[in-house]
């Protein structure tokens, strides 16, 4: 993997566009930048008061008392709710009316807990009060009685019988079994059969913004919720958990600051609206950051084996892969995470015969649940280090047994889906290890190693959840454009990209667009900002409807110049002649016209994705995902065999995007995903002991900083056959997915010997150097 | 804790009140209104409250409110608006350096810092600056090349000598209450910079 010149990319034509593909200043940009944008912590209001959360201290007990009297008579609490007070009320995060599916099987997470509680940090009671200080104070005169009850922290024991059960009958969150080809048949036919397990830890999301929201009842009785979420949607939990109505319950989201998965779960959304109706009184909860680390989702850790047959030649003759995952103390999204790890779980590579067995298990710890890429990093830690083993096993260079199986355009995931769209995997993986230049030479304790990984990543929801978006696009009379979108914006452009859509199609320059977005009750629904799919979902819908309200613009446009329709052409807020660009109407003077003539100036659009049914329950067979994005990262590290240190040298990282919406934009995801699985690999662990988070804060668990890495080098790539507008793709999961394995076969690279488990601590170095040395290695 | 008198001048604006002594900076300044400071940690692990203290870019959050009287109080909003952005905020919107904004506040206060007072810094040291800022969102290149693009705009108006805080407070030290329009702390914005001298 020293020298690799790139073969050049296949023919593709683009369409010429004006304002899509720019790397334009994000409409949400200044804003942020002079620190206008307001988010929801920074919201006040008259007679506000302010809730806190009282937690559970113990990982699994039965509550045998609960005494709130003391806190509620202390002058200045307006309120305190325990599990009695919202009896039945559950924490659910299934997305009613989105994926149209029966809660799981009684297991949900309470609101706040009544008889036992399973993980340290779960909601007992709720305490309102007139400041944060007097919230505090009420909380320290909650006296509670637990009796402790057994516990279980890992999941395999959990699965043992005679273990602790969270949730009769047993452990067991969800399971799936993928069987795909014959697998006794692709093994025989092997000449090697090449066997691993792989293990991934807890991850934090440490989004910088904890969560925080402020709800009120309005002069209606409607609930009024003020949140950062990435989904508006739960209006209809929160309504389900208050036995309300649907119309009763109004989520107007903010600015995220970030949110990576963990603002996809319900957080304060329901706490508050108990409390709001409660009192009648505005209410804001507020996490403190310790808060946000202890009682929010993490990453799943998962336990990957592989057991691959291989030919001589390096072509993958059969795969069976096993899975176990972390669920804890509650499911949450746990059973679709597995599924996409599940259908996932054989990476970009062409396989005919494949058994995957997956399961989840309950333990009394932290719950997991959605975290960018959901499943997908830990899919691909598996199978990307999986095949850098088997290379060596094969006395192969790593790129060469890769090309011998990456999937082609019709080939099939082992659910036996087929991609539909280009898969550049090889484009993209020879660009990023062509990036690193020369290899840089070992010396004295630093050993160079070089990694590379190649990853497929999903975009769009699960197809048989019957994904919808909508969105409004208007044209007012002065030729500027509006548009209205529920697309909450946690950060990575959502909003910006509607808008350069809308701009492109109804030919203005992006700063004459303005977006309302993330209102569960004015802007139309559009769904989550999960899964990667505002840009192709809602972009869909934004060019849906700009494309409706350009037509109407365009014909009579073309009236008035008495030219064809096919002739006229929208650029620069004027309708042109297109090869006369001298003969034109102002946008302006052409919507006034439309408008007094009672041509409709706006357009309100639905994007259906592709409906399918489940997979086969026998084989789980089946389409999951409308399509994928495939992306490579190669790395060049050091590692110091004296201290353990591992210095991230070099970076390069490369995704198809389809078509880049915003350059800069897709720069950033790349490059941001990319730092978030570096951290996967090299520093990230939230710990836990007997249930315990022993990484309470970012003194304990560390991100990457500034000084920490060298920038990645971004190679974007546009192979324009997404079914996002414009051909694009989704990139936000997708650009974590291949940083981490890059980076654990670069270190392997560099020691002639794996670490299983990640992260790549300085213990677990010296340990492996130990291990090289024996082996004569160094 | 009983509160006590406290002054503070923020962003060229005197505000008397009362706090407990055991008020952070942070809690005071956004409890004033203040949002732009951020609460990302409350223990000077993040960066996200950094402010300027007589031009040193602090963690509000390791400060107590009345240990800030007395000094000149800095915010991001208080180096430009919408309308009149400083050239640092227009680098940070215009390279892509602003994902979901909630560290760039304190980004471009740390960026204040390190370029009054080494206008044009190596990669290193832009990163070194940076490092007590946490970002989730971006890592890190794309704000490194705003702060890089800041640099060279801030040199290219440095004929200017007004860009540091402390002649810039002089020139709005006349009076005890500022019109919020009145923000004109550490601004070297461009041609203007030339006229607070």
């Amino acid at each position: 993997m020293n020298h690799v010149e790139p073969k050049p990319l296949p023919e593709v034509k683009l369409p010429p566009l004006k304002q899509v593909g720019k790397p334009l200043r994000r409409v949400d940009a200044l804003g942020k930048a002079v620190g206008a944008t307001v988010y929801a912590a920074d919201f006040t209001m008259p007679r506000m008061l302010h809730a806190k959360v009282f937690r559970s201290d113990r990982p699994h007990a039965r509550i045998v008392q609960l005494g709130v009297s003391k806190a509620r008579a202390l002058t200045g609490v307006a309120c305190v709710l325990t599990g009695e007070d919202v009896r039945g009320a559950k924490l659910t995060t299934d997305m009613p009316g989105q994926t149209g599916r029966a809660a799981r099987a009684g297991s949900d997470a309470p609101v706040l807990a009544l008889e036992a509680v399973r993980y340290v940090g779960e909601p007992i009671a709720l305490v309102a009060a007139e400041t944060v200080a007097l919230a505090e104070e009420a909380l320290g005169r909650i006296e509670i009685e637990y009796e402790n009850l057994p516990a279980v922290f890992d999941p395999e024991e959990a699965m043992v019988p005679g273990a602790p059960i969270l949730f009769e009958p047993d452990n067991v969150v969800s399971r799936y079994t993928i069987r795909k080809g014959d697998l006794e048949a692709g093994m025989a036919e092997a000449d090697l059969v090449v066997e691993n397990s792989f293990r991934t830890p807890f991850v934090e999301h440490a989004y910088l913004e904890p969560d925080a929201g402020v709800a009120w009842v309005d002069e209606q009785g409607v609930i009024n919720i003020r949140v950062a979420t990435q989904v508006v949607e739960h209006f209809r939990s929160v309504a389900r958990a208050l036995g309300v109505p649907e119309n009763r319950i109004r989520v107007r989201g903010t600015m995220v600051g970030g949110g990576f998965g963990s603002k996809e779960d319900v957080t304060v959304e329901i706490f508050l609206a108990f409390l709001a109706r409660e009192t009648g009184r505005p209410v804001k909860l507020v996490y403190t950051r310790e808060e946000a680390f202890l009682a929010t989702s993490k990453r799943h850790p998962f336990t990957i084996t592989h057991r691959t047959g291989v030919k001589r030649d390096g072509r993958i003759t059969a795969s069976r892969i096993e899975m176990v995952a972390d669920s804890g103390a509650y499911p949450y999204l746990t059973p679709y995470v597995l599924l996409y790890a599940t259908g996932m779980a054989t990476g970009p590579y062409r396989i005919d015969n494949v058994h995957v067995d997956s399961v989840a298990a309950a333990t009394n710890q932290t719950f997991t649940s959605a975290f960018r890429g959901f499943g997908g990093p830990q899919a691909a830690l598996g199978y990307e280090q999986q095949m850098d083993e088997i290379a060596k096993a094969l006395d192969m260079d790593p790129l060469e047994f890769r090309r011998a199986n990456y999937m082609k355009t019709g080939d099939t995931t082992c659910t036996g889906q087929a991609v539909t769209s280009a898969v550049w995997s090889e484009e993209c993986a020879t660009r990023a290890l062509h990036a690193l230049g020369d290899r840089t030479p070992s010396t004295g304790t630093k050993r160079i190693g070089r990694g590379l990984a190649s990853t497929f990543q999903s975009y769009g929801r699960i197809t048989w959840f019957h994904d919808t978006s909508r969105a409004w696009v208007g044209v007012e009379q002065d030729g500027t454009v509006v548009v209205r979108c529920g697309v909450p914006d946690i950060g990575a452009g959502q909003s910006n990209s509607l808008c350069q859509i809308a701009a492109e199609i109804l030919g203005v320059p992006l700063d004459r667009v303005t977006i309302y977005a993330t209102d569960s009750a004015v802007t139309p629904l559009a769904g989550t900002s999960t899964a990667t799919r505002q840009l192709y979902m809602s972009g869909n819908a934004v060019s849906s409807a700009a494309s409706a309200v350009r037509t109407r613009l365009v014909r009579r446009a073309a009236e008035a110049m008495g030219v064809r329709e096919e002739d006229v052409d929208l650029a620069n807020s004027r309708a042109f002649v297109s090869k006369e660009p001298d003969r034109f109407i102002e946008l302006a003077e052409l919507a006034k016209r439309c408008a007094a003539e009672g041509i409709e100036l706006s357009e309100l659009a639905q994007f259906n994705a592709p409906f399918t049914d489940g997979l086969d329950p026998e084989t789980g067979q089946g389409d999951i995902w409308p399509d994928f994005t495939f992306g490579a990262v190669a790395v060049e590290v050091a590692v110091d065999i004296e201290t353990g240190g591992i210095e991230l040298l070099k970076c390069a990282a490369c995704h198809d995007v389809g078509r880049a919406i915003n350059s800069a934009a897709v720069r950033g995801q790349i490059a941001g995903g990319t730092a978030q699985g570096l951290g996967y690999a090299l520093m990230e662990e939230f710990a836990l002991e007997d249930g315990r988070v022993v990484t309470p804060s970012f003194a304990e668990y560390l991100i990457p900083t500034s000084a920490d890495y060298p920038a990645a080098d971004v190679i974007v790539l546009e192979s324009g056959t997404g079914i996002g507008p414009f051909g694009a793709k989704g990139i936000g999961e997708p650009a974590l997915t291949p940083a981490a394995p890059a980076v654990a076969n670069a270190f392997a690279d560099a020691l002639g010997v794996r670490i299983h488990e990640l992260p790549l601590t300085p213990e677990r170095v010296i340990e492996a150097v130990d291990e090289a040395r024996g082996k004569g290695l160094l | 804790m009983e509160a006590r008198p406290v002054t503070l001048r923020v962003n060229g604006r005197t505000h008397d009140v009362a706090l407990a002594p055991n008020t952070t900076l942070l809690e005071a300044l956004r409890d004033l209104g203040y949002t732009d400071v951020k609460s990302g940690c409350e223990k000077g692990d993040c960066g996200a409250c950094a402010v300027l203290l007589d031009g040193v870019a602090v963690n509000s959050c390791l400060v107590l409110a009345w240990q800030a009287e007395g000094a000149e109080i800095v915010t991001n909003s208080g180096l430009g608006t919408i309308e009149k952005p400083h050239p640092i905020q227009e680098a940070f919107a215009d390279t892509g350096a602003i994902q979901c904004g909630f560290c760039t506040s304190g980004m471009i206060v740390a960026t204040k810092a390190l370029l009054d007072g080494n206008p044009d810094p190596t990669e290193d040291e832009i990163r070194e600056a940076l490092s007590g800022n946490l970002c989730r969102c971006t890592g890190y290149g794309q704000i490194v090349e705003a702060v890089r693009v800041a640099a060279e705009l801030l040199r290219r108006s440095s004929s200017s000598p007004a860009s540091s805080l402390a002649e810039a407070t002089s020139a709005s030290e006349d009076g005890r209450e500022h019109d919020h329009e009145d923000r004109v702390l550490g601004s070297g914005d461009g041609a203007e910079a030339g006229d607070d001298t």
